[in-house]
């Protein structure tokens, strides 16, 4: 009997710990708590910027009163790359620590999940690093925001330089999964339509990560083409780029690349970084947009370093959410999800709004050539291109939307 | 294109092979005389990358390039000495997925330790000076380096060769691997032997890390990733055969070479991207070799144990009595009540019911582990197939919850059907390596075709309507399916089929005189196990509103099996108490905690080493003091 | 009446031959030793009989049934019980359990998930384990047994099915000298009881010429001698076969 007892008490003292790490956490009423739920473990090259890009803005928010007198507070999680986990690290937010909003994801699938989870629990979403127009479009709902400029965009944005450029024979790269595949779809869907002799003779999707870069580039200068389209990042584009220039793929070719200018993925080439090709992504060196130099100042003196493209969503993330809740004067979050649509929001490279056809922002990128800069890779001859010139029709828009509303 | 094209190819895919080589030999030799799964064994790939990096870096001039490849192996064999020294050591005589769970908890370990001295930016670095250009071959330029790597790998192989057969130590090494019983009679101190083995794994990964610079980044993948082709590698060869991880290095990287010479592959109306294809190559590969070789393409089958199986006291079991029905009621009832505490405790109910799913998953693992002795490294598949059916079921076609529980249980038996047959012809390891192979080809299949229930983004729209749509009633809906598992489970352990089951793992050429089918057995097996996996996955899927390719992969499939080894293989009850345990820490650590993983593996080692048999021993040990005292 | 013919085997394994051409009967309720030195084939030709092994060449009829192509489990079905040199029972049961499972297997139950084993034909397991002398270690984790009695539960289990034939792979292996008359008079008295029949092999000589009925002598893969102890004894051709020269059976016997 007596073990028993000590068997109740244990289990007893185990609920208690239990319950501590599981209890409420006070919610002040003078602060506007959100949600950040990203992959910050498994992207910390990305993720280290994007939280510098929102303490920045926390800081200036804060410091300058807050909204509406409210201090704007967010609670970070981490999602682990993983749906699952990112959607019960929202339930957490939500029913602890009383979130009035959830922002972040990196993943697209994870986005996708949180947006779905967003409509079904009326909570609002704005997703800021995915790059999936899915979320937007065919499954857009009312809650669910999006920050970036997607693949939609930025293909568009690249198919319109290769139609300038001419060329006949294309060549494409891309990591074999929805961000690439859709990529390399409308990139070559666009170019057809803009340039109806064109060709694509050469067509590699590598496993995510795990590029032969070796045996891709001798393939693709099999196929003798005039151009490459290339969707690679991260591990992969470094690995492509040394075996190609060793190759001497990129000799006499013009190469376009999809984020390939963004620093993240730029800088990590260093002295290997190509010369010339045209690429979307962040210009930090050259752009002369006024609110940017000042961001650049800040950025650079808080941190010691300069920003990637990720400091800019992150920033923009704050910038945004202080915008709608101070438009909505409420945390009600149909008064702010309304206050959503429409909402402008000023930024580093410029305004921009998030449109109430889709719910996407109007944020755009850069395309530019890249070039060996005194302390590295550098973007040149960039222009920001706006995001509202590079999407597909209203109509097609309306009609993706209604058929899930 | 064109014939000159493929030599090419072929020369690239020597390259390939070498490098692969590297990476396999160290994993090969230690598996043979150890027989540890060294899952760590990427990682020492790793920190002989990054050391060779920094070397170079430090230096400043590219001409240290050659001195730190050594520096690099030596680097990751003071870290394997390290490892084995503090931490394999201790648990030689344990369980040996015991063994593979603590050296998965270095690898996270050292991941996080990676992280923190080389931060998170993937280090490009130099190229290798003398080889930095291309030689003319066949019209096309063809890198220097890589026809230094050709050469290599068969250097590399030929001089372990003459180490294993030329030396005293090496005779030894041969001998271990043959027969490790023989050896430690012969009075070798195995400790010394072993200490040795694994440090030179350590050198020649550390090595093949240092080679990889010059073609790719240092980054953090990089352990995963060749940790997996390692594997590969070794169990296509033969474990522990030399010879055998060279030729399957070969005809795996020779596979994707052709592969992306032909491009696409044009049959009838049909065209078939092969560089698609390059995603499952290597699984695919294992998949067909272990079906038609089961012991891999140089393997010999292993020797039988003197006894059949290492049996410990922990795999006697007994139906539960009194105090443990009293410990099943209170479980019972705590997860009843917690939606009812939902006011004070918000995220108690969020918790548990992922907690629930979880238990299930790892108790319907722990049926094919434990009773069936079948390490499965594939279960996640199942998990998947039952989620991806229900998710059809709810969101392409908005049928009722009811029904999809009951196709989500169909698609994780239908998939269990076809793999399980191919499985059970295999046992340990190999048995292993072919579920995680199959589970791969699964999860590439849903991860790369758009077509098939959306690619990487999956299906959403997939929430609980009617009678169980909401929160509470469906907390309860996976408490009952919880119960009715748990009781299945628990039913079938003491039903004759269990007798049988853990009959045949003790010792299956005796329950095969006795006239049972083995493999029949350890087939229904999968099924029945696959059944409890595919009800959990269906209802994760249904608590989600989602599902997505990620719930097939590999990691989950290991943790099911840190889960399962956490709690204790053996021990009724183990696999929830480890899925109890590990949900809660992996939550409670891995909201903000920069090194969650470190943290992770750090608690994980812990437990290893305090209790060996998993946590449900603490209970068994109280017991046993209850027994002594009266 | 002939339970088991064996005819015309033969086994290679590559290139090597095992067994050539061998040919015997076992009569009913007789017990038959099966010896040879080293290397004779002894071990090939009981893997053929109970299934491990397919033969080459020729036949093995079992109460007219050909065994050959059959799996061990399906001829154990026909009524062939078998036990090993060295025990294998299942470690992580009970000595009744070891049982249990057998009958279980015997009425085609393995597949049934829901019915409870704890107690399935406990009296009939209680019954077989008292014909061994084991009753009062039925609830023992049979890892935890001596030797000789795992040797006793094994015979406990080969009886399970009633088997008319039992085959017994060096029953005596790895015993001392009293345990072993011991266990070959159990297995006497069960086949006298029973009126089976019983084929095994054996290395002592003792246990061979004071236990079994008649003797099949093999050499280098060839059956040499056929008979009664008496006659195998006198045999000139076995005795230099087997021994070289000179050694008589007895002393052998009394060596080992």
């Amino acid at each position: 009997m007596t073990i028993r007892l000590k068997h109740a008490l244990r289990g007893s003292m185990l609920g208690c710990a239990l319950a501590l790490t599981l209890s409420v956490s006070a919610n002040a009423q003078d602060i506007i708590k959100i949600g950040e739920v990203s992959s910050f473990t498994n992207f910390p090259d990305h993720m280290g910027h994007y939280k510098n890009g929102m303490d920045l803005a926390l800081d200036e928010i804060n410091g300058a009163g807050g909204v509406d007198g409210k201090q704007l507070v967010f609670v970070t999680r981490d999602d682990k790359a993983t749906a699952g986990d990112a959607i019960r690290a929202a339930e957490e937010l939500v029913a602890r620590e009383q979130v009035d909003a959830i922002t972040g994801t990196f993943l697209s699938s994870v986005a996708l999940a949180m947006n779905e989870w967003a409509k079904r629990n009326e909570v609002l979403f704005l997703a800021t690093m995915s790059l999936s127009d899915k979320m937007i479009w065919q499954e857009g709902n009312r809650y669910g925001y999006r920050l970036r400029a997607g693949t939609f965009t930025q293909s568009a944005i690249l198919a319109e330089k290769a139609a300038e450029l001419g060329k006949k024979r294309w060549a494409l790269v891309y990591p074999n999964y929805e961000f690439g595949q859709l990529a390399a779809e409308n990139f070559k869907r666009m170019l057809t339509e803009a340039q109806p002799d064109v060709e694509f003779v050469s067509e590699h999707a590598t496993p995510l990560g795990r590029i032969e870069a070796g045996g891709v580039a001798q393939a693709m200068i099999d196929a003798q083409p005039d151009a490459i389209f290339s969707v690679l990042f991260g591990g992969d584009l470094l690995k492509f780029v040394r075996a190609g220039t060793t190759q001497g793929l990129f000799e006499g070719r013009e190469v376009l690349g999809l984020t390939t200018g963004e620093p993240e993925n730029l800088e990590p080439l260093g002295a290997d970084a190509p010369e010339g090709w045209w690429v979307t992504g962040y210009d930090w060196t050259n752009t002369d947009i006024p609110a940017h130099k000042k961001f650049l100042a800040d950025y650079q003196e808080r941190f010691g370093a300069h920003p990637g493209i990720s400091a800019i969503m992150g920033y923009t993330t704050v910038k945004t959410m202080a915008a709608a809740f101070d438009k909505a004067d409420s945390t009600e979050t149909e008064a702010v999800v309304d206050a959503m649509a429409g909402l402008e929001v000023e930024m580093p490279w410029g305004t921009i709004s998030y449109r109430s056809l889709d719910n996407q922002s109007t944020i755009g990128s850069f395309l530019g050539r890249t070039a060996r800069g005194e302390n590295g890779p550098v973007l040149v001859d960039a222009v920001y291109k706006n995001g509202e010139d590079y999407q597909p029709t209203e109509e097609m828009i309306s009609k993706w939307r209604a058929a899930t509303e | 294109m064109g014939f000159s094209g493929l030599i090419v190819q072929i020369l690239n895919g020597f390259a390939e092979a070498s490098s692969l080589f590297m990476i396999a030999a160290g994993l090969s030799i230690i598996f043979g005389v150890t027989r540890i799964v060294n899952f760590a064994h990427g990682s020492f790939f790793m920190i002989g990358a990054y050391v060779a990096y920094t070397v170079v870096e430090r230096f400043g001039d590219p001409m240290w390039f050659w001195p730190g490849i050594i520096i690099a192996a030596v680097a990751s064999a003071l870290v394997g000495l390290m490892v084995e020294l503090t931490l394999l050591r201790r648990i030689y005589r344990a369980p040996e997925l015991t063994q593979l769970l603590a050296t998965y908890a270095v690898m996270l370990i050292v991941q996080d330790l990676v992280l923190y001295l080389w931060g998170p930016v993937p280090l490009l670095g130099p190229r290798a000076p003398g080889l930095e250009g291309a030689v003319n071959i066949l019209g096309r330029q063809f890198p220097t380096y890589s026809l230094f790597l050709i050469v290599a790998g068969p250097l590399t192989l030929a001089a372990l060769w003459a180490l294993v057969t030329r030396t005293r130590w090496g005779r030894l090494v041969r001998a271990a691997t043959q027969d490790r019983e023989m050896v430690s009679a012969l009075g070798i101190n195995q400790a010394w032997l072993f200490t040795s083995i694994f440090v030179l794994g350590a050198f020649v990964a550390g090595m093949g890390g240092a080679l990889q610079i010059p073609r790719e980044p240092a980054s953090l993948e990089m352990d995963v990733h060749a940790i997996t082709s390692a594997f590969v590698v070794v169990v296509v060869g033969g474990l522990g055969s030399l010879p055998g991880a060279f030729i399957a290095a070969i005809l795996v990287a020779q596979v994707k070479a052709v592969c992306l010479w032909i491009g696409i592959l044009e049959i009838g109306p049909f065209a078939i991207s092969l560089s698609k294809f390059t995603i499952v190559v290597e699984f695919v590969v294992m998949a067909v070799v272990l079906i038609f070789r089961p012991y891999g393409l140089m393997g010999t089958r292993p020797a039988l144990l003197r006894h059949t199986r290492n049996l410990t006291s922990s795999m006697l079991i007994a139906p539960l009595r009194a105090r443990g029905w009293i410990l099943a009621a209170i479980i019972l009832v705590a997860f009843a009540i917690v939606p009812q505490l939902r006011g004070s405790f918000p995220y108690m109910p969020i918790l548990m019911l992922e907690i629930i799913i979880m238990v299930m998953f790892a108790t319907s693992l722990q049926l094919l582990m434990g009773p069936g002795g079948m390490h499965s490294f594939g279960h996640a598949a199942y998990f998947g197939l039952g989620a991806y059916a229900a998710a059809a079921i709810v969101g392409y076609w908005n049928l009722p919850l009811e029904l999809a529980l009951v196709v989500g249980v169909g698609g994780a038996v239908v998939g269990a059907i076809v793999l399980g047959w191919f499985s059970v012809r295999l046992s340990g390891v190999y048995l292993a390596m072919l579920t995680l192979a199959f589970a791969q080809i699964v999860w590439a299949v849903f991860y790369q075709f758009e077509g098939l229930a959306g690619g990487e983004n999956g299906i959403t729209g997939v929430w609980p309507e009617g009678l169980f749509g909401g929160r509470d009633a469906f907390y309860y809906l996976a408490v009952g399916c919880l119960i009715v598992s748990l009781a299945f489970l628990y039913r079938t352990l003491f039903s004759p089929f269990g007798y049988a089951l853990r009959a045949a793992r003790d010792s299956a050429i005796r329950a095969e005189s006795i006239g049972m089918d083995v493999s029949r057995l350890q087939w229904q097996s999968f099924l029945l196990a696959a059944s409890v996996a595919g009800i959990a996955g269906a209802l994760y899927a249904l608590s989600k509103g989602s599902v997505s390719p990620e719930i097939l992969s590999a990691s989950r499939s290991i943790e099911g099996l840190v889960m399962v080894v956490l709690g204790g293989e053996y021990a009724i009850g183990g696999g929830m108490l480890g899925a109890v345990v590990f949900v809660w820490l992996r939550d409670t650590i891995g909201y903000n905690a920069e090194y969650w993983r470190a943290v992770l593996g750090v608690i994980t080692i812990f437990l290893l080493l305090v209790l060996p048999q998993g946590l449900a021993s603490l209970l068994r040990f109280t017991e046993s003091l209850k027994r002594a005292k009266e | 009446m002939t339970l088991l013919t064996v005819q015309n085997v033969g086994k290679s394994f590559g290139g090597v031959r095992a067994n050539h051409d061998i040919s015997f009967a076992l009569k009913s309720g007789e017990l038959l030793a099966l010896i040879g030195p080293n290397g004779a084939g002894k071990s090939t030709l009981f893997n053929i009989i109970n299934g491990q092994t397919n033969a080459d060449t020729g036949s093995v009829r079992f109460e007219g049934t050909e065994l050959s192509g059959l799996q061990p489990r399906q001829i154990w079905r026909l009524g062939v019980g078998r036990t090993f040199q060295v025990a294998f029972p299942f470690g992580s049961m009970t000595a009744i359990e070891n049982v249990q499972v057998a009958l279980m297997s015997r009425d085609r139950k393995i597949f049934n998930f829901w019915r409870w084993g704890r107690n399935y034909c406990r009296d009939e397991a209680l019954g077989l384990l008292q014909r061994v002398a084991l009753t009062d270690q039925a609830e023992k984790p049979c890892n935890y047994m001596a030797y000789g009695d795992v040797k006793r539960l094994e015979l406990a289990v080969a009886l399970a099915n009633k088997p008319r034939l039992l085959l017994m792979d060096e029953p005596t292996a790895g015993m001392a000298p009293q345990e072993r008359n011991e266990l070959m008079a159990l297995t006497k008295r069960l086949v006298l009881e029973d009126g089976l029949s019983v084929l095994f092999t054996e290395h002592s000589m003792d246990v061979v010429f004071a236990y079994s009925d008649r003797i099949v002598v093999l050499a280098r893969g060839e059956l040499i001698a056929e008979g009664s102890p008496a006659e195998v004894r006198a045999n000139a051709k076995v005795q230099e076969v087997y021994f070289g020269t000179g050694n008589t059976f007895e002393t052998e016997g009394q060596a080992s």
